[in-house]
């Protein structure tokens, strides 16, 4: 049985990666009621973007830029433009459809244009294990862990201490009152798909080295990261970190001491009673009807 | 003009039923297999269609509940139940789990129901797969046996296509009969104006829950015929895209719309055949055809002959408008 702290540590690992995730998705659905269920795809497909650039003999850093920058283009501006501007006028429904049929689309894309296989993809962060307080703990769970916390300070500092972050929490509570006061709400909905496509590239930088780069490797990920998003409050940042990092640790815990067969139906049944107790997740606002 | 109008939908109707009888005697065993296939699937499609369609809640476990319909079939049929017994079991054990799921999860309004749908539909694979006592694991329940209806054997893919079909409509006539009820007109003004429908004294929550059960019945229909269609099953047909494909065939064919889910499981069993001879390339066809049909109609592919419809309309009425005036004018 693996040791309990690195289990934890692990866990608050991939957890983070969930947080960054499900943050991502959490800001899609405040700024413009988008449901993505490409999410997952669009951590998928960033990694394959830094691939495609070191094949072309680009340095890693390099890579990593380009692929973060083609992130913010093509899943940030070309999926705001294309596909959910002319769609959001019609409902949440046909658009949240969409991205189901866009998330096929992209994995048979990678499949067909790149490689059905598993690649390999370099870390950021050695390998190797250090040592605390009689503990070893796995060097690449705690820069991942490092890295991913970085990148959520980072957003949250954005959102509350800057003019353009206010902004953006006003259009999310209230986008008419939010154009009444003269924030040009067009331009924030589209920086809040841009950063969601900055937290997916950072997110695939740092989950694709474990996971391997793979057009299937979406799917899990999209679920743990829309599972966390509602434990922790579909419309709060806050909840969406704490539900990721939740979700992270009882993942893994439930696969050292639960059953590795049903590992997965732990955080579902957290959902299950989530909902049932506690409905507008664990920091969430309940919604108010609006008759 | 009314007077053709009134005869030519049934007549539509017909032919359409006489075709579907008539035309796949020629078929090969493989065309038999994708029309039986689309018969099923569209049998799923319309109870989904009751859930989304008409109570306006999203379920994303109807290809879960074809899962618990077609094992239920599977483990009672290979050991020598008869069909018919396994199809009201599937039925009846479908309709509980939906009442168990949504009663919970519709106390809340929103987006709830797909929540818990979500976390059924992962949790019911990982049963099929897991209690390999029960559903044989990964290697699945093979050699299921298709039924004799009144001593006709039913082996042969031509014989169990007409099973389909006839399961089909009779899942066809009970819908119609459900929707034209008061309660299918309850499920209704569920969808136009819940809090108006609460307001006239219908019980939403008892409704909806009523519609998400019903519906959820109909995916173990489905599942049921199913499992003979294919005489093996394992998990894996079953997993979150069965149920992720039915909602894109209800609201590609127009939700809400009683044919839609016809027209959407249509698309969706044969347009990945069609576009099979561009060979690996299929799937990402279909992924931006339907992309494509969703943005320039979200209301599906009824919605474009309604805008048709109405565009007409608005046409001869102008022009008999102008007419009616020309006549005033000279008739002053």
């Amino acid at each position: 049985m693996s040791d309990l702290l690195d289990l934890v540590v692990a866990g608050l690992a991939m957890g983070a990666i969930y947080a960054l995730v499900a943050v991502g998705f959490t800001l899609l659905w405040q700024t413009s009621q988008t449901i993505n269920f490409a999410q997952g795809e669009f951590v998928m497909l960033p990694a394959f973007f830094m691939l495609a650039a070191m094949h072309a003999g680009a340095p890693f850093w390099l890579a990593i830029l380009v692929g973060i920058v083609l992130s913010m283009m093509l899943l940030g501006l070309g999926f705001k433009l294309l596909l959910v501007d002319p769609m959001l006028r019609h409902g949440v429904l046909p658009l949240a459809i969409a991205t189901m049929a866009l998330a096929t689309g992209i994995k048979e894309a990678v499949k067909q244009f790149y490689s059905a296989e598993a690649s390999p993809f370099p870390s950021v962060v050695p390998a190797g294990e250090i040592s605390i307080l009689g503990h070893t703990v796995s060097l690449q769970s705690l820069g991942v862990l490092a890295l991913a916390i970085a990148a959520v300070v980072g957003l949250t500092a954005l959102l509350n201490r800057t003019s353009i972050g206010r902004q953006m929490q006003a259009v999310a509570q209230n986008p008419n009152v939010a154009r009444i006061i003269g924030i040009p709400v067009a331009r924030m909905i589209l920086l809040t798909f841009l950063i969601n496509a900055f937290l997916i590239a950072v997110a695939s930088v740092l989950i694709t080295p474990i996971y391997l780069a793979k057009f299937s490797s979406g799917e899990v990920l999209g679920q743990a990261a829309f599972i966390a998003a509602i434990v922790g409050g579909f419309n709060q940042i806050r909840g969406a970190i704490a539900g990721g990092l939740l979700i992270g640790i009882v993942d893994n815990l439930s696969a050292a001491y639960v059953s590795t067969q049903y590992r997965s139906a732990v955080p579902l049944i957290l959902l299950i009673v989530i909902i049932l107790f506690r409905p507008q997740g664990l920091l969430g606002r309940a919604e108010e009807r609006a008759v | 003009m009314s007077a053709i109008g009134k005869y030519i939908r049934p007549a539509l109707g017909l032919a359409v039923v006489a075709a579907l009888i008539l035309v796949p005697m020629s078929f090969s065993r493989y065309g038999l297999f994708i029309l039986s296939q689309w018969a099923v699937m569209t049998i799923a499609a319309m109870g989904l269609n009751l859930t989304l369609g008409y109570a306006g809640q999203v379920s994303l476990a109807q290809g879960a509940f074809v899962g618990v319909g077609a094992y239920a079939a599977a483990i009672m049929t290979t050991h020598g139940l008869p069909l018919a017994s396994a199809l009201v079991v599937a039925m009846l054990l479908c309709f509980a789990i939906g009442w168990l799921l949504g009663y919970p999860a519709l106390r809340v309004q929103h987006h709830y129901l797909a929540f818990v749908t979500l976390a059924f539909s992962t949790l019911a694979f990982l049963v099929f797969r897991n209690e390999s006592w029960l559903t044989g694991g990964t290697y699945g329940i093979s050699n299921i046996p298709r039924p004799h209806i009144f001593g006709f054997a039913t082996g042969k893919p031509l014989p169990f296509y007409y099973v389909c079909l006839g399961m089909l409509g009779l899942v066809t006539s009970a819908t119609w009969w459900l929707i034209r009820s008061p309660w299918g007109r309850a499920f209704v003004a569920l969808r136009e104006n819940p809090i108006r429908a609460q307001s006239l004294g219908v019980d939403t929550r008892r409704y909806t829950l009523m519609a998400f059960a019903i519906g959820s019945a109909l995916g173990g229909v489905a599942g049921a015929i199913y499992a003979p269609l294919t005489q093996y099953i394992d998990p894996v047909p079953f997993d979150l895209s069965l149920s992720l494909d039915l909602l894109m065939m209800v609201i590609v064919g127009g939700s809400g719309s009683f044919f839609g889910p016809f027209l959407g499981a249509m698309i969706a069993v044969l347009l990945p055949e069609w576009l099979r001879f561009t060979e690996g390339y299929y799937l990402l066809l279909y992924a931006i055809a339907v992309i494509l049909l969703l943005i320039w109609s979200p209301t599906g592919i009824l919605g474009i002959l309604d805008r048709y419809l109405a565009d007409r309309r608005t046409k001869v009425a102008s022009a008999q408008r102008a007419l009616a005036k020309s006549r005033l004018e000279t008739a002053q």
